[in-house]
């Protein structure tokens, strides 16, 4: 027996979840910057933060590889940065600037970074599941090892895409990875309330995709299960990840959220995801003073990313007809 | 030069852009067995179950998996049975396939074709006889290919496969058996050119898909009456032949536009509304549009007729707008 003075033997990777931490730091500090420059009017239009749920991104993304393919939502920047996009062109795009990753032309919710494979965030939901089921399809096509990790939410549930696009990815066996991040609401109703059934998990295991789920606010936990997924899915067949969660900010960085009681958002950020990382790490002998300064670190470099987008200047408006279509180019034929 | 039919010419161009490019595939409900008309019929032996795919009756992952796959570097041929059935995946093909490239800032493309099958065909009332291309040539990003002929069916449908934007290939179900020289070269046509049916200097007819036909025999019984109509079959409605279409007119002063689909809204108004902007002064008559009326499509032929612009309708427009300029 050690002594009761001695710190207990962790066998975390403290490597993996620190880097983690800092990456759920990383996309919390970007949101609470995006959600400030919507109140300067910096933020043109709508964004969807994903205040709460960052460990779903993190813990599922840090399980893929460069060339691995993730499809978003419109609650997308948590996804994004996991995959690797940066902070500097995300801001940029939200703020409709030169050097975005869309050139301004997307916004928050078009938000894409092809070169680490993230294939789009989507303003309709439930529709990147269909084309996600088509880039794991093209995958299986071209005799690729890849994986395609489809996020979307609990109220996408309800919406046909789900039903033809699972169907579809069993069907064909591709190697997906669909993750329902329940959050508990649909924009601005509680999903429960329009929902028949059991929920998602049982919907996909009815249409033959093993579903399991997951707290979405534990790390480790998603590490562990998308880990465990990802080795099935690639070269395999395609696998249904729950994730329960908890958005805590409202549907829009506008969304004051008053259908819910305070008390209930009170309880939830008792389950900050980046607390409950910060108190693994801390339990496992990382000093707290360290864990600070990484968030410090991170809030930093998402407040200069703030400054600096908004230093940039508009796009070029020449490229308001670029990139339609190489047949029938509107900069070619006047109409 | 061979002759094949409409059907046949454009399984040749699909199977010819298959050998051609093993990133080219096909799917859709029933084409292992050969499409719901046989244009995929052989296909599935020679190229196999994964790239001519049977696909389950789910129009909008059909069209969102073709979608992701164009984005991922594969080119699908996507068969939506008939353009009607397409209005399920309006989502996938309006808001993600032809948006995709611009909103995501020229990261990607979305080299898709989706066979769309249009038109009136034997008592297949409202829901199975439609032309909707206008609709799709609304839409930014999308190409719109009508083609009218064996040969233009060869040609374009490669093309179509060819072109890095998503297509909308709307061949008409009427014309499947329509037989024509179809040339030996197998090289692909292009995209935006008008085809001159026939010459005359009297008045310009302009039309598409099948009514091109109907169009085109009105010209022949009008030339019996001493009256030259030039027609100009579009092929592609975007990009359409603008130039073509406003050369044609200026040297005839007159433009009739004949087109399948119901007439308010149709893309006719488009060509008319274009040629009075641009040739208001050069004009012998008001331009004229034949069209659908704005009911649907029905079962019983006497009131499916109602629907049709037929040969006869033509000659007597065309006759009212040479005389009133007598």
């Amino acid at each position: 027996m050690p002594p009761a003075d001695t710190p207990p033997v962790s066998n975390l990777d403290v490597e993996r979840y620190r880097a983690g931490f800092r990456q759920m730091c990383r996309i919390r500090a970007f949101e609470e910057q995006a959600i400030a420059a919507a109140q300067e009017k910096l933020v043109l239009g709508a964004i969807h933060p994903s205040i709460g749920q960052e460990a779903v991104a993190v813990g599922v993304c840090g399980n893929l590889r460069k060339s691995d393919i993730i499809l978003s939502t419109h609650r997308g920047h948590g996804h994004t940065m996991a995959k690797g996009a940066e902070a500097l062109p995300m801001m940029r795009e939200l703020f409709g600037r030169d050097g975005g990753y869309c050139q301004g032309k997307g916004g928050s919710m078009h938000i894409a970074d092809f070169s680490v494979g993230m294939l789009g965030a989507n303003g309709v939901v439930g529709a990147n599941i269909n084309i996600a089921a088509g880039a794991a399809h093209a995958i299986r096509l071209k005799g690729e090892d890849g994986v395609v990790v489809c996020f979307f939410g609990d109220g996408a549930i309800n919406r046909g895409p789900f039903l033809e696009g699972l169907n579809w990815a069993g069907v064909f066996q591709l190697p997906i990875l669909f993750v329902c991040e329940d959050n508990g609401f649909a924009a601005t109703t509680r999903t429960s309330a329009m929902t028949s059934g059991a929920g998602p998990a049982a919907r996909a295991e009815a249409i033959g995709i093993p579903a399991s789920t997951v707290e979405g606010n534990d790390l480790q936990a998603v590490d562990e299960a998308a880990r465990e997924l990802v080795d099935l899915v690639r070269g395999g067949g395609p696998r249904f990840l729950v994730a329960r969660t908890y958005r805590l900010t409202g549907h829009t960085s506008s969304d004051a959220a008053g259908y819910r009681p305070q008390a209930e958002v009170q309880e939830r950020w008792l389950n900050d995801p980046i607390e409950n990382c910060r108190k693994l790490l801390e339990a496992a002998g990382v000093p707290a003073a360290e864990l600070a300064a990484i968030r410090e670190a991170a809030e930093a470099e998402m407040r200069a990313a703030k400054d600096e987008a908004a230093a940039t200047g508009w796009p070029a408006v020449e490229l308001a007809y670029a990139d339609v279509q190489d047949v029938g180019d509107p900069r070619t034929r006047a109409f | 030069m061979p002759r094949l039919s409409y059907l046949e010419a454009g399984k040749l161009a699909l199977a010819e852009e298959m050998r051609r490019d093993p990133l080219v595939w096909a799917v859709g409900e029933d084409l292992g067995r050969g499409g719901v008309f046989g244009q995929y019929r052989g296909l599935a032996e020679e190229f196999g179950p994964a790239r001519i795919s049977d696909a389950p009756i789910s129009e909008s992952c059909i069209m969102g998996a073709a979608v992701g796959a164009a984005m991922m570097g594969t080119r699908p041929v996507v068969e939506m049975r008939f353009s009607d059935f397409a209005l399920c995946a309006v989502d996938e093909l309006v808001n993600q396939a032809a948006k995709a490239r611009y909103m995501f800032g020229g990261q990607s493309h979305v080299p898709l074709v989706v066979r769309e099958p249009i038109g009136i065909w034997r008592s297949s009332a409202a829901q199975h006889s439609q032309s909707l291309e206008a609709w799709y040539a609304h839409i930014p990003g999308l190409v719109v290919v009508v083609p009218s002929t064996p040969a233009d069916n060869r040609a374009l449908l490669k093309a179509a496969i060819r072109c890095d934007d998503p297509v909308v290939y709307m061949e008409h179900k009427n014309l499947w058996a329509l037989e024509g020289e179809v040339p030996e070269a197998a090289e692909p046509g292009e995209l935006g050119k008008a085809r001159v049916v026939r010459a005359g200097g009297d008045v310009t007819i302009v039309s598409w898909s099948a009514a091109v036909h109907t169009c085109a025999a009105a010209a022949e019984s009008l030339a019996g009456a001493g009256i030259e109509a030039e027609v100009l079959d579009l092929r592609t409605l975007w990009p359409w032949d603008r130039e073509a279409v406003l050369a044609s007119v200026e040297r005839s002063g007159r433009l009739l536009v004949v087109q399948e689909a119901v007439s308010v809204a149709g893309f006719g108004a488009e060509i008319a509304a274009s040629v009075a902007e641009a040739l208001h002064g050069a004009l012998k008559a008001p331009v004229r549009r034949l069209g659908a009326p704005r009911i649907p499509i029905s079962y019983a032929p006497p009131l499916e007729d109602k629907v049709r612009v037929t040969e006869a309708m033509v000659v007597e427009a065309v006759r009212s707008m040479t005389a009133a300029a007598a």
